[in-house]
């Protein structure tokens, strides 16, 4: 099966192959870090032309798991898009793809370093939100409880039967859980890196993305 | 100029020297617009390539750059600024001789621009960073010559077809550029003088007397070579002796991680503390400079290299060099034996050390060849596009362009003579917008055409990112390692790092001959300490690695047919009859794979002979199929006789893989994600402008790494797959890793008549691919299998049960 169930701050979660986070009981779909328009602004600061199709594939994603899961509440964690110029900058054809998705369902920007104000697009704009027990926010803070967050594009590298396998991945201990990048144009921090280290306890699990996902001691 | 100058001959017959005839010839035909010099190794070349150059400067008259001098390597312009200097000297002409490299200083290399010598050494990628510069046309004004040394190994890879986009640059700026090219002996003069010459001009090729034939043979030893590996440890005693009879031995490896382990098995039995060195191109620059410094003083025995040795630096008293390992190619033997004596019209002594039995074989194949003058090679195929979006970005850097006049001296290139203006158009369509179906960067484009028609950077500042990026050589990611000290300790050299990845702390490996252990990573740099007492790991570098020319493969098979093989030594003749026993010989008319497992793992060893690129295609169809039926294969790797692929399950019944129709329909579809395609991609990908290796920042820790160049090629496999650059990936890899044509013609040499030999364990003639390189991962069901394992296991260590 393409997702991985555990339990968190007493909330049963799903984390997807795709690296959105499912809340059943809730009907909640969690996605982070989707960086929309970051090619437009590579360009636009004089860097290379990428080749322009990453919103269209991060939404073809997100849509997947949206019509999978049949969720009625989406929160995007932060970073959703480039910058803010990037949110404005989007295609039509990328902002109707959105206006679609939304339709039906209740949608939350959570506010993050790249895009930290309102965007033009339609939904609620918050720096964090709460439910049920569960603290929404970009960037995870100490001393948290029942946190989730994003920011960091962790991914854990593992080396089995001399087989080197890296993939992105959410980071769980019992305090909170730090998601993947969703997005398509985006790289990873490796689990070892201090940054992570120093926030995830001692007992923390990492569940890698793929085709199943899997769930393993957090590499440090 | 009719004659050399009293004051040169002069100074040549108070030396006791005479002036070779090929030197005469190429003083005689120093007006002609492009000569091409054929000569071995130490037949003077370069000063035949100079002497019209300081004959032309000897009055003093000329101001300005007057020749420039291009060579694969930095360390050979400078090494031939010191030997230039010594003539230039002597005779008292008044000449100044300067380098430029990626070593020289920003002050001087400034002052270069201002006010250049009369003779520049250079590089191609240096000279292609000149030509970027708004005031190139002032830099170039006087230019008479170019001498371009070691063209035969330029004219192998894209370097060359940068440095002849270059030169047709430099002829338009000033018309009258006379070409010099100096050459090892190559199998083709024609195409490498068509190669050098402005389109359409005529070039003269001027063949030297090629010398004495060398003296060549394998080493006799008392240990009998393994039936597997790379290291040829059993040969130590004797080429530790070979040493002490001679001067100085250059001991050449194919590949950095053989060369350190040899080095190492060297050194500890190195009794006498003879005087060794080890150079290779992944240690640090200084320490390689301190063996070149040693070698040229004539303080070594020895120096355990690779590659990095081959070319033209005058190593003074070489007087034997031995090759370890198949030497894979017949020209590049030649080329390498010419390093010893670089004396003319003596032979040079050089001995084959086979790493094991299957490369006795190779290397009794390679002597015949040798003997009988037979030198191998493939026709130049003309230039990439990617190179050429690289030049057209080259261009913009140094101003507005004209796009018909920037095509018409392109096409005046050699290697680009039969481009065609609707490539070009795309090429330049890619530079401005990036080319892609849909059209998001209009507004963004990093061309503009002005009004005038003209093309030019939209941001004046992007010159300094295209600077940054040039150049065509591909190095694979590497980490610097240093000694942990407070303040930063000594650096030794870098690794993959892919395989500092593979490392936790107290792993051991070798690097510039000495055992480390590894600490840690801080700054993107290993860290490690000395230490001597435990079993290495060993260092993995890609380096260059050379493909078998099909010539020797097929002198490997008509052996391989004999009855018996007096021509070989009795422990690889013994070997092949028992591999005739227990499993069979691969013969020309019919397909032989083996089939068994081992760690763990079932194997495929399928023996096509039909040259790496073929046998790697095959092994990318095969998986290909193996992973379509539930076979879960997880790799596989390809040397020039066979392909060895790895996984899950063992297969029982080969032949609807080999069906044609099947693997020709592979063939079409394959080019969706696999791995080799992406390695392709990037390499291009990174020429071509599209990726920049280098921003400017530094690449720190705890920041998010930059997204893989996989993530492109997947984006455009998908939404735009006709896109310039995945034409030029196909296209790449049709010429170079996928040679679909052999596989073709194999199929069509053994028919349907296929062997498979299921064997309880690997066969003495399927270990050697074992300990090959450039292993191919196949991402499939094996690897979600793999996880799952892994997971289960690692949770029930740590006493968590599943959620």
């Amino acid at each position: 099966m393409n997702r991985c169930e555990f339990s968190f701050a007493g909330q049963r979660l799903c984390a997807l192959g795709s690296g959105a986070l499912w809340w059943p009981d809730q009907g909640l779909l969690c996605v982070s870090d989707l960086h929309l328009g970051k090619s437009e602004r590579i360009v636009r600061r004089g860097g290379s032309a990428l080749p322009p199709y990453e919103n269209r594939e991060t939404l073809t994603r997100l849509e997947n798991d949206l019509s999978n899961t049949k969720a009625t509440s989406v929160v995007c964690l932060g970073d959703s898009f480039d910058d803010l110029d990037a949110s404005f900058a989007m295609a039509t054809e990328d902002r109707l793809r959105i206006v679609t998705l939304q339709a039906g369902r209740s949608w939350i920007w959570i506010e993050g370093n790249h895009d930290p104000g309102p965007v033009e697009i339609g939904g609620t704009h918050l720096s964090e939100w709460n439910c049920s027990g569960l603290t929404f926010r970009h960037i995870a803070q100490p001393n948290a409880q029942g946190e989730i967050s994003g920011h960091y594009h962790p991914k854990v590298r593992l080396t089995i039967r001399g087989r080197s396998i890296s993939r992105p991945a959410f980071l769980l201990d019992r305090a909170r859980m730090i998601l993947p990048a969703f997005g398509t144009y985006t790289g990873g921090l490796r689990s070892t890196d201090q940054a992570l280290t120093e926030i995830m306890a001692a007992d923390a699990r990492a569940i890698l993305t793929g085709e199943h996902p899997q769930q393993i001691p957090m590499p440090r | 100029m009719t004659q050399i100058p009293a004051r040169i001959s002069n100074w040549f017959a108070a030396k006791g020297w005479s002036i070779h005839p090929h030197q005469q010839e190429m003083f005689n035909r120093a007006q002609d617009p492009a000569t091409l010099l054929i000569a071995p190794t130490g037949g003077g070349k370069t000063m035949a390539g100079f002497l019209p150059s300081l004959s032309e400067l000897s009055d003093g008259a000329h101001s300005g750059l007057h020749t420039i001098y291009v060579s694969p390597l930095k360390a050979l312009a400078a090494d031939i600024r010191r030997n230039l200097r010594t003539p230039v000297d002597e005779i008292g002409l008044p000449i100044r001789i300067e380098d430029r490299t990626g070593d020289t200083s920003a002050t001087q290399k400034k002052r270069q621009r201002v006010d250049p010598p009369h003779i520049l050494l250079t590089t191609p990628e240096s000279l292609a960073l000149l030509t970027s510069y708004e005031d190139a046309p002032r830099m170039f004004a006087a230019v008479q010559r170019i001498i371009v040394d070691e063209i035969h190994a330029l004219a192998e890879s894209k370097r060359g077809d940068q440095l002849m986009l270059a030169l047709a640059r430099l002829q338009a700026l000033c018309p009258d550029l006379r070409r010099v090219g100096l050459s090892a002996t190559v199998e083709d003069p024609g195409g490498m003088a068509r190669f050098l010459a402005r389109h359409p001009d005529p070039c003269r090729i001027i063949q030297a007397d090629p010398g004495p034939d060398p003296d060549i043979a394998m080493l006799e030893t008392d240990e009998i070579p393994p039936w597997s590996g790379g290291g040829a440890a059993y040969s130590i005693p004797a080429v530790l002796a070979q040493i002490k009879q001679h001067k100085t031995t250059l001991i050449f490896h194919n590949t950095r991680a053989q060369a350190e382990i040899f080095f190492h098995n060297l050194w500890l039995a190195n009794d006498d503390g003879l005087p060794i060195g080890i150079h290779h191109g992944s240690l640090d620059r200084q320490q390689r400079e301190r063996v070149e410094a040693a070698m040229v003083r004539g303080d070594l025995r020895a120096i355990v290299c690779t590659g990095s040795l081959d070319l033209g630096i005058d190593w003074g008293d070489v007087d034997l060099v031995i090759q370890i390992g198949a030497p894979k190619n017949v020209k590049r033997l030649v080329q390498r034996i010419g390093r010893a004596n670089h004396r003319y019209n003596a032979p040079s002594k050089a001995l084959l050390v086979p790493a094991n039995r299957f490369e006795v074989v190779e290397c009794v194949a390679a002597l015949q060849a040798v003997q009988e003058h037979d030198l191998d090679g493939d026709p130049r195929r003309s230039g990439p596009r990617d190179v050429l979006c690289q030049h057209i970005l080259i261009a913009a850097a140094s101003g507005p362009f004209d796009a018909s006049v920037l095509f018409a001296e392109m096409i005046a290139a050699g290697p680009y003579a039969t481009l065609s203006r609707t490539e070009f158009d795309a090429c330049l369509e890619f530079c401005a917008t990036g080319g892609y179906a849909l059209r998001a960067y209009d507004r963004w484009q990093r061309l503009q055409q002005r009004p005038d028609g003209r093309w030019q950077l939209r941001d004046p500042r992007a010159a300094q990112r295209i600077r940054m990026n040039l150049g065509t050589i591909q190095d694979t990611d590497t980490l610097k390692v240093r000694l942990k000290r407070n303040r930063g300790g000594k650096p030794l050299g870098e690794v993959e790092e892919s395989f500092a990845a593979t490392l936790t702390s107290g792993d051991t490996f070798l690097i510039g001959g000495q055992i480390v252990r590894y600490e840690g990573l801080r700054d993107m740099v290993v860290e490690v300490s000395r230490r001597a007492d435990r079993k290495p790991k060993i260092a993995t570098f890609s380096g260059t690695k050379f493909a078998t020319s099909t010539q020797l493969s097929d002198r490997i098979l008509n052996m391989f047919a004999q009855p018996d093989w007096p021509q070989l030594p009795t422990h690889t003749a013994d070997w092949l009859a028992l591999q005739r026993d227990i499993s069979r010989l691969p013969r020309r008319d019919r397909l032989l794979i083996e089939s068994f497992p081992d760690n763990g793992r079932e194997h495929l060893c399928v023996y096509g002979f039909a040259g790496r690129n073929a046998q790697q295609t095959l092994g990318l169809l095969l998986t290909k199929r193996m992973e379509e039926t539930g076979l879960a294969p997880l790799g596989f790797v390809a040397t020039d006789y066979a392909t060895l692929v790895w996984g899950l399950d063992a297969v029982t019944d080969p032949r609807p893989l080999f069906r044609p129709d099947a693997l020709r329909e592979g063939l079409e579809t394959w080019l969706a994600g696999n791995a080799v395609m992406k390695r392709t991609f990037r390499a291009s990908a990174t020429i071509a402008g599209l990726i920049e290796r280098n921003t400017g920042g530094q690449r720190k820790s705890g920041r998010q790494a930059t997204f893989s160049s996989d993530i492109l090629y997947d984006t455009l496999l998908k939404y735009d797959p006709n896109h310039l650059l995945m034409q030029i990936t196909r296209e790449e890899a049709m010429r170079g890793l996928v040679d679909f044509g052999r596989i073709e013609e194999m199929i069509a040499r053994i028919g349907d008549r296929i062997d498979l030999l299921r064997l309880d364990r690997v066969s003495p003639l399927a270990a050697p691919l074992f300990l090959e390189m450039g292993k191919v991962p196949v991402k499939g069901q094996a690897e979600e299998r793999l996880l799952a394992e892994e997971s289960n296991r690692l949770l029930q260590a740590a006493g968590i049960q599943p959620a």
